[in-house]
């Protein structure tokens, strides 16, 4: 459309080159922790694997994935991320469907409780003591209760719900179908969009909170990867906590370093949301869009 | 019969007729509520749980601050213990480590706002540049990737960049730009660069997704006439996509000033060991140390609590401050 000057063609190429560096000082870090993961763990304490593992080797991942501690603080993750947002989306579905209703009953009163939670809390130690009164700590359900509601994703979704062709429930009405079913044959099939949104946001959230476990858990059983990372990485002496988890004759024999095993951790946790992330950022971008008009 | 009446005297008529009916209309209203709330069970069933989790998580923790004026213990509830009034507001003020950590505070989130809050803007107008569209698309998707990972795993990966035996040691080396291995974690004036930046690293594509999305509604025909008048480039860039992507600019200023007493806790609470805690102490962690790790509950719901109130007063005076400057247009409220 338009005309370039040689001054355009210059800043051009600035710009892709400054844009391509920008992009790998993206990716480089994540690369080299993949790089030395595959590397042998002697190999990589002499230094300088920067590009491409030079003695490659699986046996980091070995270890880290037969080891008791991290394969069931895997499943923890696993789970509160599967189970939180899968309670999180219906809960927080149902309650905007309710609230999108005008005919709904105090409804002004609902929504004023809501919208207030968004200016004021009751800040971090007041809430930390009321659930440990209400019993979560040392206990799965921290994981998912406290974060079952959320007031934006609320909104967003309200006014999703508000969206659809009102024809789209008449005639289940007609029916006499009563408002569950309604909503979980009509409205909820047809909220895809918004409740991929919602759930995503709430997956990456889930995988990589750390802080819940972190003040409330102290039993292992119960204790998410990142926590583990988080207790490798805080530690004065990282050896030491990782030598906690995976025994240190087995580091001897299998020929790993608590450095490499703490690679393959870290891979092991950010692997999936790697692998997934591009294909699902749209929804990511459509709901975090939405979110902002509304504020 | 009606019809030689006069229009006040008809209404008068129609008022007595209807007294009898709201003289037992309390009742009558209460039960027909009621009737109508049981048509509704099924709308209200997905409604109530909702508002008594917000009163059990939300309301409950808020009305939990009045810890702040007790002296709260453990092993009792929000309502026992004796009132102690501002006792633990004014030992607040006179506490050299709380002071210090608001200071540490004000730095960080003024150097943040300062190089992080143009930072995605800047690379928005840059990507918008870009004409290829796969190039931008494979751009804007890398730039997001860090935004998805936790700050722990954030930590790690900048504990392997920034190590001793680390990539960028062996690159300042090879540049000849350092002569002795620095170990950048473990250097108190070096914290706030290295907290700047890495929040950078961390927000800066996903932060210019909402100027991205203003950038894009900007009709065409503006930068097609501004190019026959023969504007260059950056003068379009200065003097179309700017001022177009202002309001959004503003509001997100708001936002991030209200926001200077907070800093990233998990960032701060991470990165911050014994040896570099002189910078980077701030208001989160100290509350977070004395409150959930020293046991000191009261003090540290005091301190929150102050802090939260100067940060709704900021954003309130932020938003005034906008709205003078753009004469009414551009608030948040």
């Amino acid at each position: 459309m338009f005309k370039r000057s040689t001054g355009d063609k210059i800043f051009d190429t600035f710009l892709y080159t400054f844009l391509i560096l920008l992009s790998l000082a993206f990716l480089y870090p994540f690369w080299k922790v993949l790089v030395m993961a595959f590397n042998e763990a002697n190999d990589t304490s002499l230094g300088g694997a920067l590009l491409w593992p030079r003695k490659f080797t699986l046996q980091n991942f070995k270890v880290v994935l037969q080891n008791h501690q991290i394969y069931s603080s895997y499943l923890i993750t696993i789970s509160r991320t599967v189970l939180g947002t899968a309670t999180t989306v219906i809960a927080t579905a149902l309650f905007a469907y309710g609230l999108s209703k005008k005919k709904l009953m105090f409804r002004n009163f609902y929504l004023t409780l809501c919208f207030i939670t968004l200016f004021f809390s009751g800040g971090l130690i007041p809430s930390v003591i009321n659930m440990r009164d209400l019993g979560l700590a040392n206990n799965f359900l921290v994981y998912i209760v406290p974060a079952m509601y959320g007031v934006m994703a609320m909104i967003i979704m309200k006014s999703f719900f508000n969206s659809l062709p009102a024809s789209l429930e008449e005639s289940a009405m007609i029916d006499g179908a009563n408002d569950f079913v309604i909503f979980f044959k009509i409205v909820f099939p047809s909220s895809m969009p918004v409740i991929a949104t919602i759930a995503l946001m709430s997956a990456v959230g889930q995988w990589n909170a750390w802080i819940d476990a972190y003040i409330f858990i102290s039993k292992e059983s119960l204790m998410p990867v990142q926590l583990l990372l988080q207790r490798v990485i805080q530690s004065s002496n990282a050896a030491s906590e990782i030598v906690k988890i995976v025994p240190n004759d087995e580091i001897l024999s299998r020929r790993v370093t608590p450095y490499s095993l703490q690679l393959a951790t870290l891979v092991v946790a950010i692997g999936p949301i790697i692998l997934i992330y591009p294909f699902f950022q749209r929804f990511f971008v459509k709901g975090f869009l939405i979110g902002a008009v509304k504020e | 019969m009606t019809k030689g009446m006069s229009g006040l005297e008809r209404l008068q008529q129609a008022e007595a007729a209807h007294r009898p009916v709201h003289r037992e209309s309390l009742l009558s209203r209460f039960k027909e509520g009621c009737r109508r709330f049981k048509a509704q069970l099924p709308l209200q069933g997905m409604v109530l749980p909702g508002i008594v989790w917000l009163i059990i998580f939300c309301y409950v923790p808020m009305y939990g601050i009045i810890i702040a004026f007790k002296d709260f213990r453990i092993t009792e509830g929000f309502f026992a213990g004796p009132w102690v009034g501002l006792k633990h507001f004014d030992a607040f003020f006179s506490d050299p480590f709380a002071l210090k950590a608001i200071t540490n505070t004000l730095i960080i989130s003024a150097l943040k706002l300062v190089f992080g809050f143009p930072a995605p803007i800047i690379f928005a107008l840059l990507l918008n540049e870009v004409r290829s569209l796969m190039f931008k698309r494979v751009a804007q998707t890398v730039s997001y990737l860090p935004f998805f990972i936790s700050w722990v795993v954030m930590v790690s990966l900048m504990q392997t960049i920034l190590s001793l035996d680390g990539p960028l040691n062996s690159l300042l080396m090879q540049l000849g730009l350092i002569h002795q291995r620095i170990s950048f974690l473990a250097q108190p004036e070096l914290f706030r660069a290295i907290a700047v930046l890495s929040d950078l690293w961390k927000g800066i594509g996903w932060g210019s997704i909402i100027y991205l999305a203003a950038i894009s509604s900007i009709p065409q025909d503006m930068y097609e006439s501004a190019y026959m008048d023969g504007a260059n480039r950056f003068q379009r860039i200065i003097h179309i996509t700017i001022p177009s992507i202002m309001p959004t600019i503003v509001i997100l200023l708001i936002l991030s000033v209200s926001g200077i007493l907070g800093s990233n806790f998990e960032q701060h609470f991470l990165l911050g060991n014994k040896m570099v805690s002189e910078t980077a102490e701030t208001i989160d962690t100290y509350v977070f140390r004395t409150g959930i790790q020293a046991g000191r509950y009261s003090y540290a719901t005091a301190i929150g609590l102050a802090c939260s109130i100067v940060s709704f007063f900021l954003l309130i005076s932020a938003d005034r401050i906008a709205r003078l400057m753009t004469k009414g247009e551009k608030g948040l409220f």
